[in-house]
């Protein structure tokens, strides 16, 4: 289970004949419904693995919403062929197919595999003898990381092609639900980004919610229930060690890492009052950023550690306010009609997500971070909890259902543009997804 | 005098049996079910200070409107009576737990089901019931007392619930 340990991938450039080809290819990422750009996903040769992780590349591509694959049928030569005697541009050329992926699987003598992958601009491939490839690097690491391979192969055509980071290699930390609505077992769960390799790391004993991962992944702050005592904790995902964050006799909870991975913020409840704190993880102490009669709670850092946006109904229904991250004034940056909760600041430091709710609705949406051009993506009877990718681009959430049997909980996620939205599949009801960085 | 021995002895042997029941991760003392004034359950049928002597005869719950923490009247004439029921059994503790509807979000959910059940444990102490014997605990949306998406179940799920002992989940 600890892939993110040992993965150790060793990473090498492959040249093409001559220089590459200057990037024609590119996809406007900030495009609101242009065509997605079509590109050409062939089988990697060499290995039955190679056609899973071409599938793997092209459900990420297709799933991002910016790229269309063709259907293979479609396809001018096999991965043998394209091995054998490179590729035939001018062959390609009239699909009107402007990028293709190409790859091979080989041993590489050790019991690990080296995957090579290739990605060619066609057009400028056609007319130009020094060949299309744009880039192309070899992996080498255990079979078992196919999969890791290919969201990783993903990634590099995305940033290369749109000249943003891609989101692929990533996990998203979720509780995962079931059992009667009054009784609700709530257990933590890890999966890849698009709901594979899923795994629960709690048994369902204790009620827990809110999980949220450190910067490199390796640990998860999370809300949970014991003995009546709902505090917050942090886990090891590898050793599965948990650990409670302070034991202090008021109930913790809304905790979340800052970004450099040293602190943990957090809401502490006392004689009806909820204000934030912040522990430093080292020295264990505990600092408190707000006082005053009210509910604050949700807080976030800001990309750079330097503030926190929050929510409270200090000015008598929940709003968001953003404070330095050491505490002192508040500047409230939400102004509209209805209430505002549960702020996410993106990783680019550009947007802040919330949650809203307004006329009887849920809404997720999206505004600068002094408040202004705010921005609703999605609505529905109850959508929550809106977690960032780590580019800024496309956000995950959870939204609830009622039906006969009691309510229904699955995660989704959405473009920013407010395009593009698509269930992620898990086996059970789901709610609180925190979404990863890039993998280290 | 053989009354009030019988009355210990029953009290000793419920919380004995609740100790050994909070360790069970399956724990399901029923907390949930319509409880209140007029349940028509006879006295005589349930131990007395115990939590269904609570529920059949003083009532367990309160209720908040929307957003709400402040005590109701009909809230208040519930928790009068229970701080009487609480000073005729004066070796009951309890717990308050605070709860909130589905139409809000988690964790603030979390921080208004504290601040309702902070509410009901000021209230039992204004009526003489010290703060020692009562601990408060929240439990946000999670654990609606009846399910369904209208306003007759937020309002049934906007509660303080008090229960002899630890808390029910």
């Amino acid at each position: 289970m600890n892939l993110f340990r040992s993965l150790a991938f060793a990473v090498v450039a492959l040249l093409a004949a001559a220089a590459p080809a200057h990037a024609e290819v590119r996809v406007d990422v900030n495009r609101g419904r242009a065509a997605p750009l079509p590109i050409a996903i062939t089988n990697f040769a060499g290995d039955p693995a190679g056609a899973d992780i071409a599938r793997v590349i092209t459900n990420d591509l297709a799933g991002s919403g910016l790229f269309k694959p063709l259907d293979p049928a479609s396809f001018i030569q096999t991965p043998e062929q394209i091995q054998q005697k490179g590729v035939e541009y001018a062959a390609w050329k009239p699909l009107n197919v402007p990028a293709l992926v190409t790859g091979q699987v080989v041993p590489s003598g050790d019991g690990r595999i080296r995957v090579e992958f290739r990605l060619h601009d066609v057009f400028a491939g056609a007319s130009s003898a020094s060949g299309g490839q744009i880039i192309g690097t070899a992996f080498t690491t255990a079979p078992q990381n196919w999969r890791r391979t290919a969201h990783i192969i993903a990634d590099t055509i995305y940033k290369q092609l749109t000249g943003e980071s891609g989101y692929f290699d990533t996990r998203v930390v979720y509780v995962a639900e079931s059992g009667p609505g009054e009784r609700r077992i709530k257990r933590l769960a890890i999966m890849d980004y698009d709901g594979e390799n899923a795994r629960y790391l709690t048994d369902g004993s204790q009620l827990v919610l809110t999980p949220r991962f450190s910067p490199t992944a390796a640990e998860v702050t999370y809300m949970a229930f014991g003995n009546g005592k709902p505090r917050v904790f942090l886990f090891n995902v590898d050793t599965q060690k948990r650990e409670l964050l302070a034991d202090l006799p008021q109930m913790t909870f809304s905790p979340r890492f800052s970004p450099d991975g040293n602190s943990v913020v957090f809401s502490m409840s006392e004689n009806g009052q909820t204000d934030i704190y912040v522990m430093d993880l080292r020295s264990r102490q505990i600092r408190q950023l707000t006082q005053t009669p009210s509910i604050d709670t949700s807080p976030s850092y800001s990309p750079d550690g330097s503030k926190i946006v929050f929510e409270s109904d200090r000015g008598g229904t929940q709003q968001l306010y953003v404070m330095s991250a050491t505490g002192g004034p508040a500047n409230r940056i939400s102004f509209g009609d209805g209430r505002y909760a549960g702020p996410v600041w993106s990783p680019r430091g550009d947007l802040i997500a919330f949650t809203k709710q307004q006329g009887g609705q849920f809404f997720i949406g999206v505004m600068k971070p002094d408040g202004s051009g705010e921005r609703l993506i999605t609505q529905a009877f109850h959508v929550e909890g809106p977690t960032w990718a780590p580019n800024g681009r496309v956000l995950m959430y959870f939204k609830e259902r009622p039906g006969p049997r009691g309510k229904t909980a699955r995660l989704y996620t959405i473009d920013v543009t407010g395009q593009n939205e698509r269930e992620v599949l898990t086996q059970s009801d789901a709610s609180d997804p925190a979404w990863s960085g890039l993998l280290p | 005098m053989w009354k009030t021995s019988f009355a210990v002895l029953a009290l000793v042997l419920v919380l004995g049996g609740c100790s050994s029941k909070k360790d069970s991760a399956t724990d399901s003392t029923s907390t949930t079910g319509a409880g209140g004034v007029g349940s028509g359950i006879d006295r005589g049928a349930v131990g007395p200070g115990t939590q269904a002597d609570l529920v059949a005869n003083v009532g367990d719950r309160v209720f908040f409107e929307l957003d709400r923490s402040d005590i109701t009247q009909e809230g208040r004439a519930t928790l009068g009576r229970q701080a009487e029921w609480l000073k005729k059994y004066s070796n009951v503790s309890i717990t308050i737990e605070g709860h909130a509807d589905e139409r809000g979000t988690r964790e603030y959910n979390l921080a208004l089901g504290e601040r309702r059940a902070t509410a009901v444990k000021n209230y039992l102490v204004a009526n003489g019931i010290p703060s020692s014997r009562i601990q408060t605990v929240s439990f946000g949306k999670e654990r609606p007392a009846v399910l369904g998406s209208d306003e007759a179940s937020w309002a049934q799920n906007r509660r303080g619930v008090t229960v002899v002992g630890g808390p029910s989940s």
